[in-house]
This record gives structure tokens, sequence and C-alpha cells, in this order.
């Protein structure tokens, strides 16, 4: 560009260059973008503390032990029978605690103990090895019943049991577990592209708000081509969306890797992680640039704050309708319920995403990327000549004429006017 | 209408060229077949009341709406938006963004005309210091005051040099010393070649610094032109005080004279002061004063647009900031 102004206009990218890097330095210099980077790891913080506690209280719990008391020989015998299965099948053998060696004739009142809430008995194994009682809420009865059968079998026996040696031959995957891994690989970047959409994409609502509020709109208007005012202002929010990420990205990854988690606990995706990220990046993009666009012009209608809010929970409910189309169509890989997700263009970049973790093939990710872009493109004319056409009338008579957006719709279906 | 001094003027001599304009806003006619013809170098008002159709029709020349009907050329072009950076708009309703600094502002401005924002900074802060307002240079808008801001705004406006320079309204909101300086500033940019075209409903302005004007009323123009133009539309009025009471010399008043107070006032006779001079002398008149009065633009508004849309406007500066 010359340094004096000749005749002409600005192209589309420049123009829109212009109102991204002012949209893009405002908040990013701003105070309020500090609160920005930090609000999603609030609830993750929040999340690992409860996650932890909650694993605590769990293992807590699920440590309870099962009460014994038989007669002594029983007893010993039930105890050894229950050391040695331990040793071979591990965490599912209840620990056993002996709680009386009874005496010929003797009893023991199960019942009375486990409602006297001493210990930590989840149930209490009674009779004798040949006529085991297990006494139990509902719950544990069913859960320990084969247990306690197996540990009585194994104890009446009184012979010791030759385990054949195993001999082990790990394969990497099985069919099985890749289409399951996979499936659950796509389902998982499926929900981190919806949330990251969902939390994101919402901010463009009130991104034309400002400039109608401080009346800057005109002046953009004066200048530059509507259309690029609207790409602007969504690579903006875009960028900004994805520096949140790099910063969301790197912490949560330095969180996994500081609790032993890795990738190699999700299945290899079909195309492979490098492509799996990048097309994960972009179609990130695709879908804030689809939802946002929409977004942007229906915020733009709203002549109030409070108006966009009044729209925030509508538009995150079709978002949500949207996340089901794309899931369910994970379901129906290769139907027709797939490709009309796929051709969907709001469900269409999740659609793809799932997509790419089962399937290897690139070149339907080339077409979904253009497809995606046309209506991109179609999407941000169609806001910005609405917006011309409806928002953009006149000076104070005008600004009073200008209409909310309940008054738009009204007029917008008004038959005949 | 035509503001320009000749029907013949072609193209490449106007700045803007408007014929037939026409917009609606669902059942509301704002304009109606509006045409304007303004010159290369001219200061040109568009005089008409609050809700005249001044600001649609500013609108549609500079591309932010299109007419429904009719066409304009901006500096040549069909397109405003093709000469977007040979065009200064300041609108109506000011804006800026609160948190930007002033040199900001204005480097943002003249970013959107294609000026590269350094150089538009650059720019700004010379302007800003030519102005008095240098101090002003690194504030947030927010902290200006209105007056300051929306002289920073002027300056955006100007920042890029444009050629076509159009301010709506540029007068409101402003007390009476930045007025005069925006009354220099814009003579300056007029000395300098540059159009200006600028909308107002105050009349003093109007009759201070355009050349042209055209009067806009209820969507449609009834009159464009120059100002004395505007003002021939009514004969000046005479103003006489005679020592006689009556006499020969009342002949020489016609018919449609009317006496307030001690004065008559009549129209000046087609034939001019000097044969009606005559003949209040030869009739012994005893004049004790005598004046040719020429109609105001107030009054000439009156009497092209009519008494109803004159009431919204405001006949001086003063009378606004009331």
């Amino acid at each position: 560009m010359q340094g004096t102004t000749t005749a002409g206009r600005l192209s589309l990218w420049r123009a829109a260059f212009v109102v991204a890097r002012r949209d893009f330095t405002a908040i990013l210099f701003s105070r309020a973008f500090i609160f920005f980077l930090l609000g999603p790891l609030f609830p993750v913080a929040v999340a690992a503390l409860a996650g932890g506690v909650g694993a605590q209280v769990q293992s807590e719990a699920m440590a309870a032990d099962v009460g014994i008391a038989m007669p002594a020989d029983d007893l010993d015998a039930m105890m050894a029978a229950r050391d040695e299965l331990a040793e071979k099948v591990g965490p599912a053998i209840p620990p056993f605690v002996a709680l009386e060696r009874l005496q010929p004739g003797e009893s023991f009142d199960a019942e009375e103990l486990l409602s006297s809430g001493e210990g930590r008995f989840a149930a209490v194994v009674t009779g004798t090895v040949q006529e085991p009682q297990l006494t139990a809420p509902e719950a544990n009865l069913a859960r320990w019943q084969g247990t306690v059968s197996l540990i009585a079998a194994k104890a009446a026996s009184r012979e010791a049991t030759a385990y054949p040696p195993v001999t082990t031959h790990p394969v990497a995957t099985s069919g099985a577990s890749e289409n399951r891994g996979r499936f659950q690989t796509a389902q998982a970047g499926q929900l981190l592209l919806f949330l990251l959409i969902m939390l994101l994409a919402s901010m463009v609502l009130s991104n034309l708000v400002e400039e109608k509020g401080n009346k800057i709109i005109e002046i953009l208007a004066a200048a530059i081509p509507m259309d690029a005012v609207f790409v602007g202002k969504l690579f903006a929010m875009l960028a900004i969306s994805l520096v949140g990420i790099a910063v969301w990205g790197s912490v949560g990854t330095g969180l996994l890797l500081a609790g032993g988690r890795s990738l190699s606990e999700f299945a290899n995706p079909g195309v492979g992680w490098p492509m799996f990220f990048a097309l994960g990046a972009v179609y990130f993009g695709m879908g804030y640039l689809l939802l946002g666009s929409i977004f942007l012009a229906v915020g733009s209608m709203a002549t109030t704050v409070r108006e966009v809010q009044t729209l925030a929970m509508p538009v995150t409910m079709a978002q949500v309708l949207v996340f089901f189309l794309a899931s369910l169509a994970v379901t129906r890989t290769g139907e027709w319920f797939e490709y009309l997700a796929i051709a969907f263009p709001l469900s269409s970049p999740f659609a793809m995403l799932a997509r790419a973790a089962v399937d290897e093939a690139l070149w339907p990710h080339l077409l979904a990327l253009v497809w995606q872009a046309v209506c991109v493109a179609v999407f941000i004319r169609a806001g910005a000549s609405l917006f011309r056409r409806k928002v953009m009338k006149s000076g104070p008579q005008g600004a009073a004429r200008s209409r909310g957006l309940g008054s738009l719709i009204r007029g917008t279906f008004r038959i005949g006017s | 209408m035509d503001i320009a001094t000749s029907d013949t003027a072609v193209d490449t001599e106007l700045a803007i060229e408007a014929r037939g304009l026409v917009k609606r806003f669902d059942d509301t006619l704002a304009v109606d077949g509006v045409d304007l013809l303004v010159p290369r170098g001219s200061i040109t008002g568009i005089l008409g009341p609050n809700g005249a159709g001044k600001t649609t029709t500013l609108r549609m020349m500079l591309g932010i709406i299109d007419p429904d009907e009719g066409m304009r050329r901006v500096l040549g072009h069909d397109d405003p938006k093709d000469i977007a950076r040979l065009i200064g708009y300041l609108p109506e309703e000011r804006g800026l963004y609160p948190a930007m600094k002033a040199t900001d502002a204005i480097g943002f401005m003249g970013a959107l005309r294609g000026l590269p924002l350094p150089e538009g900074r650059e720019r700004g802060r010379k302007l800003l210091e030519d102005h008095g307002l240098g101090h002003a240079a690194d504030k947030q808008i927010r902290q200006l005051s209105k007056g300051m801001a929306q002289i920073v705004q002027l300056l955006g406006t100007l920042v890029h040099d444009p050629q076509l320079v159009v301010l709506d309204e540029p007068f409101s909101g402003l007390d009476a010393i930045n007025q005069g300086k925006l009354e220099v500033l814009i003579r300056g940019l007029a000395d300098k070649g540059v159009t200006v075209i600028f909308s107002t409903h105050v009349i003093a302005h109007a009759e201070r610094l355009c050349e042209g004007i055209a009067i806009i009323a209820g969507g449609k123009v009834p009159f464009a032109g120059r100002v004395d133009e505007a003002r021939d539309r009514i004969p000046a009025q005479v103003r006489l005080e005679t020592s006689a009471q009556d006499g020969p010399w009342m002949a020489a008043l016609p018919e449609s004279r009317r006496k307030v107070g001690k004065f008559w006032y009549f129209p000046l006779p087609d034939t001019g002061i000097e044969p009606l001079l005559r003949a209040l002398i030869d009739g012994n008149a005893g004049i004790q004063s005598l004046s040719i009065e020429r109609a105001g633009l107030h009054d000439a508004f009156v009497a092209i647009a009519g008494e109803a849309a004159a009431a919204d406007l405001v006949t001086s500066p003063e009378g606004e900031e009331a």
C-alpha cells in the first residue's frame, strides 16, 4: 500500500484485516481477556479436585470389608481359600475380616452387627463351609454371592488346586477393540469440538452490539463493504479463540502428562494423530466460522445487550441439536444419515472430524472443506446483506424506526407488506 | 435540482451527480425523487428540518444504502465504495471506540480508507497538535470531553486527505468556539479544492459557509442553487420612514404596502429604487430613513418549503445550543 491514498477501495480481505486487527488487539489487551483465559481453567481445576475427592471417597467406599464368623476350622479354611484366590484373581475378591471363631452350638447375629454400623463391614459370612450364609444389603448380596460361593468351594476342596500356566501372546489390538477405540476417539473429538465451539462461537452474538451502541457501524459501513466488517469480526474472534485454545491446550496437556496419561489411551484415528489434530484445527475453524456467521447475523439484528442475552439460550440449544445430529452420524457410518450430517453445513465439521477418526481416506475432507467454505461465504454475504437492508436505515428518525429482533421477525413474516 | 452554476456542467466538473433518487423504508417514502448536482471544490449545504431526508440522501450518495430508484455518481464513479479512499464521512451519530487513544482512533479511521495505520497515527498526532489537541493525543476517547471527541472524529474523517468530505450535521453538539473552528476548517478544505457537502438544520451555518444549498423537506427538494438565488425568490423589502403622514407621494407606494409602527414595508419595485426615491421626494414625503432589506435565508426557506418545514429549523447556532 502506498503512503498516500489513491483512488480505489480496499480489497475485501484488506478491509477485513483492518477490522480484525482492531478487534483482536482491543480484546487481547483488555483486562477482561485475562478472565477469558482463566475462565475455563476454573472448571478444570474444580473437576480435578472433585475427581480426586470422588475417587478417594469411592476408593474408601469400595474398600469395605466382609466379616466372617464361623467355626474355627471353617473360618481358617475360608480365610486361606480367600487369600489363595485373591492372589490369582485380584481385587475382585473382597478382604475378609475374622469376626469370631464360633464354638459348637454358638451363633453370630450378623444383622445386628451390620445395623449397628460398627466397623466398615459391607457384608457378613456365617454358617459353615458347606452351607455358607451371606448377610448384606441387597446390592452387596448380588455382588458377592458368587464370590463367597467360589471361596467356600475352594475351602471345601481341601486340596491344592493345580493352576496351569497361561502363555500370553500380546497383539497391538483386535478388530473389535480398534473399531471401538476409533469410535471412542470420534466421540471424544466431536465432544471437544462441540464444547470449544459452544463456548467460543456464542461470543460472536454480541460482537456488533458495541459498534451499534457506539454508532461506529456507520463509519465502517461508509468506508468498507459490510461483508468485510463481518469477515473481519469473525476472524478476529476466531483468532482470539485460537489464542485461548493454545493456552488451555498447553495447560491441559501439561496436566495430562503430569497425571501420567497419554494419547495411547485412545485408539489411533484412521488418518493418524498428526492429521487428526490438523483436521481438528481446520474443522474447529470452519465450525466456528459457520456458526459464528449465523450468530453474527442474528446478533447484529439485536438492538440491546438484553436482546443478545435472550438469544443466547435458544442459540445454545440449536448448537446442541446440531451436535446430536453429528453424534448420531457416528453410529451410522456409511449410511444416508451420516451423509446428511456431512451435507448439512452446521453439523458438517463435527461429522467430518468423526469420519477422520474412523476412516483413513483424506479426499472426502477436501470436498467437505470446500463445501463448508462455500457455506461460510454464503452465510456471511447473506448476513451482511440482511444487516444493510434491515439495520442501516437513517439518522435519528431511522434509529427510532430501527427495529428490534422481535419486530424484525414479525416484519419478515408479514405477508404482502 | 441543480446546485451547479450551469445545467450544462459536464460530469468531470461534478463531485456529486444524483438524479431521481428514491428510497422507501417499509411503508415510508423517505426520499422522493431527489436530484443533486454538486460542483467540485464547492461548499454545499443540505438544509432541512429533522426527518426531512437529509441523512438518507447522504447515505445513498455514499453507498451505505442503495436507492430504490434513480442513479448517483460520486467523483465520476457509479459505486461510491470504489472511491472510498477519496471520500471522508462524518456521520450524524458520532461514534468512536471509547478505549482507543485519540491517535489510534484517527489512524484506524484512516486505515479504513486505505491509509497505512502507522502513517495514520503519525498524521493524527500532527492534526491534533495543529488543532490545539496535542495534549489529548495519547488519551483514551472516554477521557475526552464530548466536543473534543467530536473534533477527533472529524480529524479522522480528514486524515487520509479526501477529495470529497461529507459531513452530516457537523455542528451538532459543538460549542460556539468549536463551531467557529469547524467553519474555519471547512473553508480551509474548500480553499484546497476539496468538495465539502454538509447537512444542517441551522440556517446561519448554511448562510455563512455555503456557495450552494439544497433545501430538502418531506423527502423532496423544492430548491437547489446558490444561496443568493434562494434569497432572490423573495423580492427585497423596502423600509421607509416619512415625516408626512399623507400626500401625493403615497401613490408611489405599491398596493401591498403595510405599516408597522412608524415604518412602511413593501417589496422593492421592479423598476428599482431610483424612480421610487424621486417620486417620494417630488411628493414631499419628508424621508426620515429608507433602507432596502434583502430577504434572509430563513425567509427564503419559509417561502420555498413552507412554515411547517421551517418550524424545526434553527436560525442561529445559539438557538440550537439553547
